[in-house]
């Protein structure tokens, strides 16, 4: 059940959303409206008790709307909602301009990633919706793309979703760019994330005994298991509030100065900090959780990044450079 | 729900009706007879004017017109049941079925509620909405940028923008101005395209790049979409070509995991640089722009053949890397 909406506003939309859904129905049980709602039977009721109020402009009994509410509270009432006498209200409202939009641009991100056979019936769907909202809205020009990675990638987004919620252990089979090396291990699924228009598995590792991040994009095989989950079940991290490495005990604090060239840093990564310098540069406050990582990552951005704290990852990186240097005769 | 909600949403579902059910224009003393009797004067030309205002935002046609047509000087009011209704949309079950599934695309609150809000109104219809029907992964859409609603909604309403935009290595923000055409999501990115007024030539933005929130500068309507527009064809026309080109790299035995994944060849056993280790050769594709950042990523495990354009920035980024820390020290 969603957060219950309270306005007059909300109330009349919910009114003229139910009265058609009774009407092509016919009888239907208070619960079960209240689920085709979203709202509980409580509010169902209060909204009834308003429309047995409206009718015909006459102010003649039968001009009302007639709302069989003994069925409904009446001890001996067999739950089901009578509304009579609102033939006028029979058909629910024209789509808004918004409602249109979201629901037609989620049917073609569908497709998107739908096989063939599936994309030939959301095209009939599709298609239907358009002419249906052509009448007073625009064209919508909202394109959502397809889904990076295909087809697979959300095979296998529903897969571990699935799996989380199953509470069932996951093989994976995954890349580690840090360590330049694919990785099999057994991990405890907790939920997908989205954080920096990537996707993750937020997951407890058996092999790393700790909660551990997979881009989805990484993943080259993933296989769910039959075995419970041997770890707590836990909701999937909040990665816009938290991070990406907070909680690891091991992690260091490190400042980095960026040329203009390698300002997309901050995009891409969850800085602590960042404070402007001269010439367009910046100076970020970075979490490493792995020094590998960050060595990669400075190596990337040569000659664009420098490290100002600490001296020991500085050393290293310098370090790094010559050694890459050397094979170059 | 407080008994004042439910008085006005007596009032605003009467009001709804009185002018639904004329076949002719109603006029406003009608309308405060029967529906406004206690209010003064003033009291009732503010409600009146609110509860239009809020049933036209629910999606309800009031029109305007006048009443008679020899005296002009009265305005009255209805509602066309067929401009308020939703039209019959018949759908087969698999369609209804892929309906179902797109409630769940959106993660964007605000246009999950407007799709599952227009499903109800389809269910509204007599449609049955079965989501297990389909053995279909759906796609998850979300859009975290601030931007994103404004440049939705103003590209419905075609309302020109104005917004902070970052450039891709530019030390700071430009103050842009935009007539959006259309919203485009490209590798995972939201993109938005558009007449940039200053310029006055079409431009494409990446939302991920927009400082702070967007703001409207001008009335809906205030502009047209050229004709035949394609949004999607501009935002690749107009994003940075993905001119791709080959190299052919050595890389040491059990390194370069992802660069041996999509490899084009992979020459087992040839004689590298050093004989610390095995070498192989591994021919690859990749676009442009970033494949030296790429194989500086691995360090001394790769070592770059050809081209000679892309070895020589290599070995001059590792120098200046060197050169820099020389200095600093």
């Amino acid at each position: 059940m969603s957060i219950q909406p309270t306005g007059a506003k909300d109330q009349v939309a919910r009114l003229l959303t139910l009265v058609p859904f009774l009407h092509t129905r016919g009888a239907v049980r208070l619960e079960d409206a209240a689920t085709a709602l979203g709202v509980p039977a409580e509010q169902v009721l209060a909204d009834l008790n308003v429309l047995l109020m409206c009718g015909l402009p006459g102010g003649y009994p039968d001009d009302l709307i007639d709302v069989d509410l003994d069925a409904l509270e009446e001890p001996g009432g067999d739950g089901v909602i009578r509304v009579t006498n609102a033939d006028y209200l029979a058909r629910p409202l024209r789509l808004t301009p918004t409602e249109a939009t979201a629901i037609i641009v989620a049917l073609r991100a569908l497709r998107g990633s739908a096989g063939e056979e599936t994309r030939e019936i959301v095209d009939r769907a599709l298609g239907k919706l358009e002419a249906a909202a052509a009448h007073g809205s625009a064209v919508v020009q909202i394109d959502p793309g397809d889904t990076p990675g295909g087809p697979d990638v959300v095979r296998l987004e529903a897969d571990l979703r699935q799996a989380s919620e199953q509470h069932r252990q996951v093989r994976l089979s995954y890349y580690v760019p840090s360590r330049d090396e694919q990785s099999e291990r057994i991990v405890d699924p907790r939920g997908i994330v989205t954080a920096h228009g990537y996707t993750y598995l937020d997951a407890w590792c058996h092999s790393a005994e700790a909660p551990r991040l997979f881009r989805l994009d990484r993943i080259a095989e993933a296989v769910v298991l039959d075995s419970e989950i041997q770890s707590e079940p836990e909701p999937p991290r909040d990665l816009g509030k938290e991070g990406f490495f907070q909680g690891s005990p091991e992690s260091t604090l490190a400042t980095i100065e960026l040329d203009p060239a390698a300002r997309w840093v901050v995009e891409y990564y969850p800085v602590q900090a960042v404070r402007r310098r001269r010439g367009g540069r910046l100076e970020v406050d970075l979490v490493v959780a792995n020094e590998r990582w960050l060595q990669r990552l400075l190596l990337r951005l040569a000659p664009h990044a420098r490290v100002l704290s600490p001296p020991e990852y500085a050393a290293s990186y310098t370090a790094s450079a010559r050694e890459a240097l050397s094979v170059y005769p | 729900m407080s008994s004042t909600t439910g008085r006005k949403s007596e009032r605003l579902l009467n009001l709804l009706i009185m002018l639904l059910v004329q076949r002719h224009y109603v006029s406003k003393d009608r309308i405060r007879e029967f529906l406004y009797p206690d209010a003064s004067t003033e009291a009732f030309e503010k409600m009146f004017e609110r509860d239009k205002e809020e049933l036209r935002s629910l999606g309800v046609p009031i029109e305007v017109g006048n009443m008679d047509a020899y005296f002009d000087d009265e305005p009255g009011y209805r509602v066309r049941p067929d401009r308020l209704a939703l039209p019959d949309i018949a759908l087969t079950p698999d369609e209804a079925a892929v309906i179902g599934l797109a409630t769940r695309v959106w993660q964007h609150a605000r246009l999950a509620d407007a799709t599952t809000e227009a499903v109800r109104k389809l269910t509204a219809l007599g449609v049955e909405v079965d989501e297990s029907a389909l053995d279909i992964a759906e796609p998850r859409l979300s859009a975290d940028e601030p931007s994103f609603d404004v440049f939705w909604e103003a590209t419905q309403e075609r309302t020109p923008v104005e917004f902070d935009y970052r450039r891709p290595g530019a030390p700071r923000t430009t103050t842009r101005h935009l007539q959006p055409w259309g919203v485009v999501r490209y590798s995972g990115r939201w993109y938005v395209v558009g007449l940039d007024t200053d310029r006055g030539k079409e431009r494409v933005f990446r939302l991920s790049r927009v400082e702070g929130e967007a703001r409207r500068t001008g009335s809906p309507g205030s502009y047209d979409v050229p004709p035949g527009t394609d949004v999607r064809a501009t935002a690749v026309r107009l994003a940075p070509p993905p001119s791709t080109g080959e190299a052919v790299v050595l890389v040491r035995r059990d390194a370069g995991v992802a660069l041996r994944s999509d490899a084009v060849s992979v020459e087992a056993d040839v004689s590298g640089p050093d004989t610390r280790t095995a070498w192989d050769r591994v021919r690859i594709s990749r676009g442009g722009q970033g494949v030296a950042d790429e194989l500086l990523g691995y360090g001394a495990a790769v070592y770059v053949e050809s081209p000679a354009e892309l070895r020589a920035e290599v070995v001059d980024r590792l120098r200046a890397v060197v050169a820099g820390a020389e200095v600093t020290s």
